[in-house]
């Protein structure tokens, strides 16, 4: 700190950061959870369609002898008390890497009930949710050729959860938006766009009305944007973001936004590639990683009718594949996702077919045996 | 008094007064003196002479978009005096950003107002001109119907919703705070009786305009207290008018499924923020804020009828631009009046021009002026007389 204090040409928090040498380093990096050449990564089925999807997963995995291990931690929102979900978080601490199912929030309960997937966010500090969206072959859509990045802000905005009423009958609820976090997440974004090539940055916000607050996440953006030239960025409002999206989606290239346009456009976006079925999320902190479905959905009227679409929570695992440098497993299994989906006949009811969720996965396991040669035969 | 009230005021006098049995409360003619004297908004709408009505033509494209709606208006003989106004805002005493006296004053008098579009500038300045509006007339109810429109092709067809948005609270309450430095806190309100007018609204316009259902949109999962506390108000309201069915979704779930298939939505009630998106959503289905009618309703009466595209100043001065969506809110204003003849006749004329696509404006995918298209639907009104 004293750094600060002592040279007065600092500025901002920007070039504070970027003089990251004057700082003593970081010296504890969490190691990964790597016994023995196997994985250990914490699963969370959750409520709905999440404990079967779950199930599909290990059984893929076993199947295609990915070095997984999963360790279970059941977390039950009935409870009022917090220690499921703290075990869970502990667990995720412990391996780095979580998949997970929805967990219902009944927002008929008291406010002191806090949402327990908000819960997970904000401990563990997973500050980008990223989801990406693309048309796939075989998926009848009224757009084509979609593929955007959305890269959300996953633990402040209007998810603090900050709410008074302070009069009866006049309640409050605070929207905070920091410096620090805004930031961090555009610094992701520009990241994750040059990483995978990207060319173009769009900042969604509704700074013509609340100017301070979008105000602030708009200006950190464009500070941010100043240190990629390559990458080209604009902003735009919100609700013209939504007329675009279902007029023009290919404009769009990746975008980053507050949480809960983060909410909205993601929805929508899923949406567009036809539905909450068909696309994986991510959420991404300093040191830990969670995966999800994308649009998270809990599936309460299908859940145990074996109609659910499982491919959404199977691209997931195919990211925390990535995530843990499995790459030839996360490709292998990718493609046979893929192939499977082209198969009009087996599409699930959410793409307007009759196949079901254990039909789809075993056709994914016999893509997968009539490819690679890492497979085991039945 | 309002509504139709003074007249069972003045039968009930009556009735007394000639049944003789009981005595006649001096309080009592007074009020039906008074109600005849001053007469109310509604009485006025009954009269068969000409209503004055508040045009508001905006900036940008505004002014020629109104002089349009005007001239169709002429040619299909609508008993509409139009009064404009600018809305300028103009700083009071005090230091306090309002509308300009004289445009307040013409509202008040004629209740009902067009308004075409107004410039908000981004990020600081004086105080977002709509807001302001609103905040003035409490205009509580933001009414968009979003139809389908035949001759205008979009990736969604047989749209039909209504989305009813409340307009003077929630997020857009404008009250925020720098904490400290690089921490900013904006602060959404929800109040009990904001919420109750609002839902109280959504029942009585599902009832009076024969729409089935309606369903709140909220994220009550997140925000308990606020999201909570308009469900309750709104469920509360569905007790009251039992004949619509009422079902709540979750702001997430209403978008994947909007996107998906619109058809299912019908009456659709929410706070601010989500109104927004939605109703910007929606007006996408259906072709864009170009063609999209809007209404707000407010308190004492009042409803001002706006078309909610920008000013386009690109545009601005060049005949080029679209007078779709101001001409259907005014057409939507027609309704509200009561002159649904003539409301009928301007609203078909309009379709069946777009239909025919031979006088298109750039934005529908032609190549005609602004002047051009209007004066086709002109001279179909005058056809049908």
């Amino acid at each position: 700190m004293t750094f600060l204090t002592q040279n007065p040409t600092v500025t901002s928090l920007w070039e504070f950061l970027k003089n990251k040498d004057q700082i003593p380093q970081r010296v504890f990096t969490p190691p990964p959870a790597r016994y023995g050449g196997r994985h250990t990564v914490t699963l969370i089925p959750g409520d709905g369609i999440g404990p079967e999807l779950a199930h599909h997963v290990r059984e893929l995995f076993r199947f295609c002898c990915v070095p997984v291990d999963f360790e279970v931690v059941n977390v039950d929102s009935s409870m009022a008390s917090e220690d499921d979900i703290n075990n869970a978080i502990m667990a995720i601490r412990r391996n780095g890497v979580a998949l997970k199912g929805n967990i219902e929030t009944n927002h008929n309960l008291p406010p002191s009930y806090k949402s327990r997937n908000s819960l997970l966010r904000t401990t563990l500090d997973l500050y980008a949710n990223v989801m990406h969206c693309q048309s796939l072959p075989g998926v009848r859509t009224r757009h084509k050729n979609i593929d955007i990045m959305i890269i959300r802000e996953n633990t402040e905005g209007e998810y603090s959860s900050l709410e008074h009423e302070n009069v009866p009958g006049v309640v409050e609820c605070l929207k905070i938006i920091t410096k620090t976090k805004s930031l961090r997440i555009a610094d992701y974004a520009f990241r994750a766009a040059r990483a995978t090539g990207r060319r173009r940055v769009t900042a969604v916000h509704k700074a013509n009305i609340m100017k301070l607050a979008d105000g602030l996440f708009l200006e950190c953006c464009k500070e941010v944007a100043s240190g990629y030239p390559e990458i080209s960025f604009d902003s735009m409002i919100v609700d013209n973001t939504t007329m675009q999206l279902v007029s023009r989606p290919q404009q769009f290239d990746v975008m980053v936004m507050p949480n809960l346009y983060g909410n909205v456009v993601s929805n929508v976006c899923a949406g567009l590639v036809g539905g909450p079925g068909l696309v994986p999320g991510a959420n991404y902190g300093e040191d830990y990683a969670v995966f999800e479905t994308g649009t998270r959905n809990t599936g309460k009227s299908i859940a145990n009718h074996n109609t659910a679409n499982p491919t959404a929570m199977l691209l997931a695992s195919c990211l925390l594949l990535d995530h843990v440098k499995l790459h030839a497993y996360a490709s292998m299994i990718r493609r046979a996702i893929l192939s499977t989906i082209t198969e009009t006949r087996l599409h699930t009811a959410d793409l307007g077919g009759q196949g079901s969720t254990s039909e789809v996965v075993q056709s994914i396991m016999n893509a997968v045996q009539s490819t690679g040669p890492q497979t085991l035969s039945i | 008094m309002a509504g139709k009230a003074w007249r069972s005021a003045i039968l009930n006098l009556l009735r007394t007064w000639l049944s003789g049995k009981d005595k006649i409360k001096a309080q009592e003619v007074s009020w039906a003196v008074g109600a005849v004297k001053k007469g109310t908004p509604q009485a006025r709408t009954f009269t068969r002479g000409i209503q004055t009505v508040t045009l508001i033509p905006g900036d940008g494209i505004g002014p020629e978009i109104s002089t349009a709606v005007m001239k169709i208006f002429e040619a299909a003989e609508a008993p509409i005096q139009w009064e404009e106004r600018n809305v300028t805002a103009i700083q009071g005493p005090g230091g306090k950003w309002m509308i300009p006296p004289d445009a307040k004053e013409s509202m008040d008098r004629n209740k009902i107002g067009l308004k075409g579009p107004l410039k908000t500038p981004i990020a600081a300045g004086h105080p977002s001109m709509n807001l302001l509006l609103r905040k003035t007339f409490d205009l509580y109810a933001n009414v968009r119907p979003c139809v389908s429109i035949e001759g205008y092709k979009t990736p969604y067809s047989d749209v039909n919703l209504v989305t009813i948005r409340e307009n003077t609270e929630g997020e857009y309450s404008g009250i925020e705070h720098v904490i400290v430095d690089g921490v900013v806190q904006s602060i959404k309100l929800i109040t009990e009786q904001a919420s109750q007018r609002i839902a109280d609204y959504a029942f009585e316009y599902a009832r009076n305009n024969q729409r089935a259902s309606v369903t709140a949109v909220h994220k009550a999962n997140i925000m308990r207290m606020s999201d909570g506390l308009f469900l309750r108000k709104c469920r509360e309201a569905a007790e009251k008018h039992k004949d619509v069915k009422f079902t709540e979704m979750y702001l997430d779930t209403v978008c994947l499924n909007m996107v998906q298939d619109p058809t299912q939505f019908d009456v659709l009630v929410m706070p601010n923020l989500y109104g927004d998106i939605l109703s910007d959503l929606c007006a996408g289905l259906i072709g864009g804020l170009g063609v999209t009618p809007s209404g707000n309703i407010g308190a004492n009466g009042v409803a001002i009828f706006e078309s909610v595209h920008g000013t386009a100043p690109d545009i601005a001065g060049k005949d080029m631009a679209n007078p779709t969506a101001l001409l259907l809110s005014a057409v939507m204003m027609l309704r509200h009046m009561g002159l649904h003849g003539h409301a009928k006749k301007i609203e078909a004329a309009c379709f069946d021009t777009i239909r025919d696509e031979k006088v298109r404006t750039k934005d529908l995918g032609g190549n005609s002026k602004c002047s051009e298209f209007t004066e086709a639907i002109c001279q179909r009104v005058r056809d049908m007389q």
